[in-house]
């Protein structure tokens, strides 16, 4: 099942310009940086990316940078503040006749899931609060990623980070689960808010599509496999992505103005397992022994996520 | 010109307003928050064209403040205390974009013990950030220092952030008689602001506070902060004359009190520096040749000029009203070690006013005669801490009532 596309219906509709060169100094495979790659395809060149610390932090490393358009790193804790600044600003220049309207440029966080959970989910939620209008990316790679990849709040339960090893005292390594950036925006009523992946390009950029369309906060959750965090080889990124979705495990949705569709569901689930056996990150609950109760259980939140979701015609 | 009068938070507050900024991020902070309030009025009267966005943090107004500067707009906000020191971490990160902007600080002491009255630890916990800094004593110099650091801000020589402190209660909630410049003279010494490198637009991308790799590219930069930060000197006696010339209020790095014959000099920085002007006018009567020194801009730190007016005096005094746990007094650390090298007068260190104490008579007499002591037999760089027998009553008591057991001497 797929919702209607609008713009993205076939991979030809992808644009061959590149708003984001290539040749950065992140790692081989990075879901993230695919992620943004075909991000910034869909938004065009007209572009202010202001970034809080993490892996994307490294893209422009003085004197290049790999973007068509600006970027300000800011600080962890406060991207979306600085995207205040930069709107407030364009909006009070234009205003008052001091920059022509056609030098407006769309504001976007770019931030991972460290920044977005955890030390910047302040200034995250009061931005959405104030109904900045901005674009909100963050690509969750489920840790802190190029610290040597330790817990953050959207560690998965039962994964091993750096942070959460496995031990005698917690077999589980991530004993919580992983907090649902999703749903802590649409209750604040923005008009967009989208999990996206990068092994679904048409669903990602049509996405993006819909959402410059309207003012606002508009969040993009984007899967991002991370190889050498998750174990997984670079050129596997892509299809682990893709199983993250066919187990159910990462659903890919949107909320317009709150309401809830999926726009890619599987017509049959496959095992999640077979998602977390690709990974050295959960090789700890098959070897040296299975650990059963915690893979029946990591099952059972996803069945019970998708029957709450059909039960809501979502 | 219009006079009224104005507490130091409006006086913060009409400064803004001649400058005609156009945007203003808050987060209100005891006892900083008149300022934002009466510009949040006047926005909302429709009287001035600022943006006001109420913001979740210190840290987050100052990354917006950051942020809309490096996009090309002229920026005003204020904090204190706790709110400085929360915003740190942005303050370096902006006077690093090189952007220019204006931020009030209403000092005010820093939690533990939570207080709500002065001292300086706040302001001096931002001096290695980046941004310049003024020390204002009145509240006709708030306004005109915040005019002033627009001017030093945007100069293209220099392109730092400035702050403008001063202090609470003792002026953030003190009339005096202010005059307020015509917005039209304003105008002329201070023209609408024209972001020559730092602009965010879709006809001029750019990349600001990009990472480094390796530490050339860093030291590159830091460089060449710390020169901007010596060119603001000569920029601001230049900015300075032209106010002078224009609006009849002269400023300089320091401002010299009665220094002329003065044989003993007492350094002071801020409004209590004008307790300290009244102490000298009575040593005076009694016969001390005594003169006053404040230091008005603490970044860039004036050595030469205090070198010449401190040079060859008998004994010199530093009263600090901040006080580096372990250290003691940090502008006397600053002032002595501007003599590096050459010969340095007797020097003395004061640690007082701390949490908004006030001088008690006869301090400044015992000051004077340390002094004249030090003349004599050398400074010395130990602190003298302003803490005094009136204090361990004063808390003696306190704990008395309370039913606590009383110390029996200080630690």
């Amino acid at each position: 099942m797929q919702t209607h596309r609008e713009i993205f219906r076939s991979i030809k509709d992808i644009p061959r310009e590149e708003f984001l060169a290539g040749g950065t100094g992140l790692c081989g495979g990075c879901g993230g940086l695919l992620g943004l790659r075909l991000f910034s395809k869909a938004l065009g060149p007209n572009t202010v990316f202001v970034n809080a610390a993490g892996c994307m932090t490294l893209l422009a490393v003085f004197p290049f940078s790999p973007f068509r358009g600006s970027w300000l790193y800011t600080a962890m804790a406060c991207a979306p503040a600085g995207a205040q600044g930069v709107r407030d600003a364009l909006d009070v220049l234009i205003e008052k006749g001091r920059l022509p309207p056609s030098d407006d440029v769309s504001v976007v966080v770019v931030t991972g899931d460290g920044a977005a959970h955890g030390i910047g989910l302040q200034s995250t939620l009061a931005a959405v609060h104030r109904g900045l209008d901005f674009f909100y990316f963050c690509y969750d790679n489920e840790a802190f990623g190029n610290t040597g990849f330790q817990m953050s709040p959207s560690s998965p339960l039962g994964s091993r980070t750096a942070t959460t090893p496995p031990g005698s005292t917690a077999p589980a390594g991530t004993t919580t689960r992983k907090q649902d950036l999703f749903e802590l925006w649409r209750a604040q009523s923005p008009p967009f808010v989208a999990t996206v992946s990068p092994a679904y390009p048409l669903d990602l950029m049509d996405k993006v599509a819909r959402a410059k369309r309207r003012a606002g906060p508009k969040l993009f959750l984007s899967f991002a496999t991370c190889p050498p965090g998750w174990g997984v080889e670079p050129a596997d990124a892509v299809t682990v992505a893709k199983l993250a979705v066919e187990t159910g495990v990462w659903p890919l949705k949107e909320a317009v103005d709150g309401a809830v569709t999926h726009t890619v569901v599987p017509h049959r689930f496959r095992p999640v397992e077979d998602y977390l056996v690709v990974q050295t990150r959960y090789r700890h609950l098959f070897e040296p022994v299975r650990q059963e109760e915690l893979l029946r259980q990591l099952q059972e939140v996803v069945d019970r996520y998708w029957a709450s979701a059909h039960n809501n015609n979502g | 010109m219009t006079r009224d009068l104005l507490t130091g938070n409006a006086a913060a507050a009409w400064a803004a307003r001649l400058a005609a900024v156009d945007y203003i991020p808050a987060y209100p902070i005891t006892p900083a928050t008149e300022i934002v309030e009466t510009l949040a009025d006047w926005v909302r009267r429709g009287e001035i064209q600022s943006r006001l966005v109420t913001m979740d943090s210190e840290h987050s107004m100052l990354a917006a403040a950051g942020a809309a500067a490096a996009t090309g707009a002229r920026v005003f906000t204020a904090s204190s205390s706790q709110g400085l020191l929360y915003a740190i971490e942005m303050l370096y990160a902006v006077a690093g974009w090189r952007v220019p902007l204006v931020l009030v600080n209403v000092a005010r002491a820093v939690a533990a013990p939570i207080t709500l009255e002065p001292d300086h630890n706040d302001i001096l916990a931002a001096r290695d950030s980046g941004f310049l800094q003024i020390h204002t004593a009145s509240c006709q110099e708030v306004l005109d220092s915040i005019l002033i650091g627009y001017r030093l801000a945007e100069h293209p020589d220099v392109l730092l952030p400035v702050l403008v402190n001063l202090d609470g209660f003792y002026l953030s909630f003190s009339r005096e008689p202010v005059d307020i410049p015509d917005a039209n003279e304003v105008r002329e010494f201070l023209p609408t602001y024209e972001p020559v490198h730092a602009r965010f637009s879709a006809s001029h991308a750019m990349a600001q506070g990009v990472a480094v790799l390796g530490a050339s590219a860093y030291a590159f930069f830091k460089y060449q902060m710390q020169r901007a930060a010596e060119m603001a000197e000569t920029v601001h006696e230049t900015i300075a004359t032209e106010f002078c010339r224009r609006f009849g209020r002269c400023y300089g790095s320091v401002e010299g009190y009665r220094l002329d014959d003065a044989d003993l000099v007492i350094v002071m920085s801020n409004s209590f520096s004008t307790i300290g002007k009244a102490e000298v006018r009575r040593l005076r009567e009694r016969g001390h040749r005594v003169g006053l020194l404040r230091l008005r801009i603490v970044r860039p730190f004036p050595h030469k000029e205090l070198v010449w007016l401190l040079g060859g005096r008998r004994a010199v005094a530093v009263i600090d009203q901040n006080l580096s746990v372990g250290k003691g007094g940090i502008l006397f650390a600053e002032i002595a070690s501007a003599f590096q090298g050459r010969p340095a007068p007797p020097m003395l260190s004061f640690v007082g006013g701390l949490g908004g104490r006030r001088f008690r008579p006869g301090e400044f007499d015992q000051i004077a005669a340390a002094m004249a002591r030090a003349a004599h037999e050398g400074g010395s760089s130990v602190p003298r801490l302003l803490y005094s027998a009136v204090e361990y009553r004063q808390v003696s008591e306190m704990l008395r009532i309370a039913h606590h057991d009383v110390p029996a001497s200080v630690v």
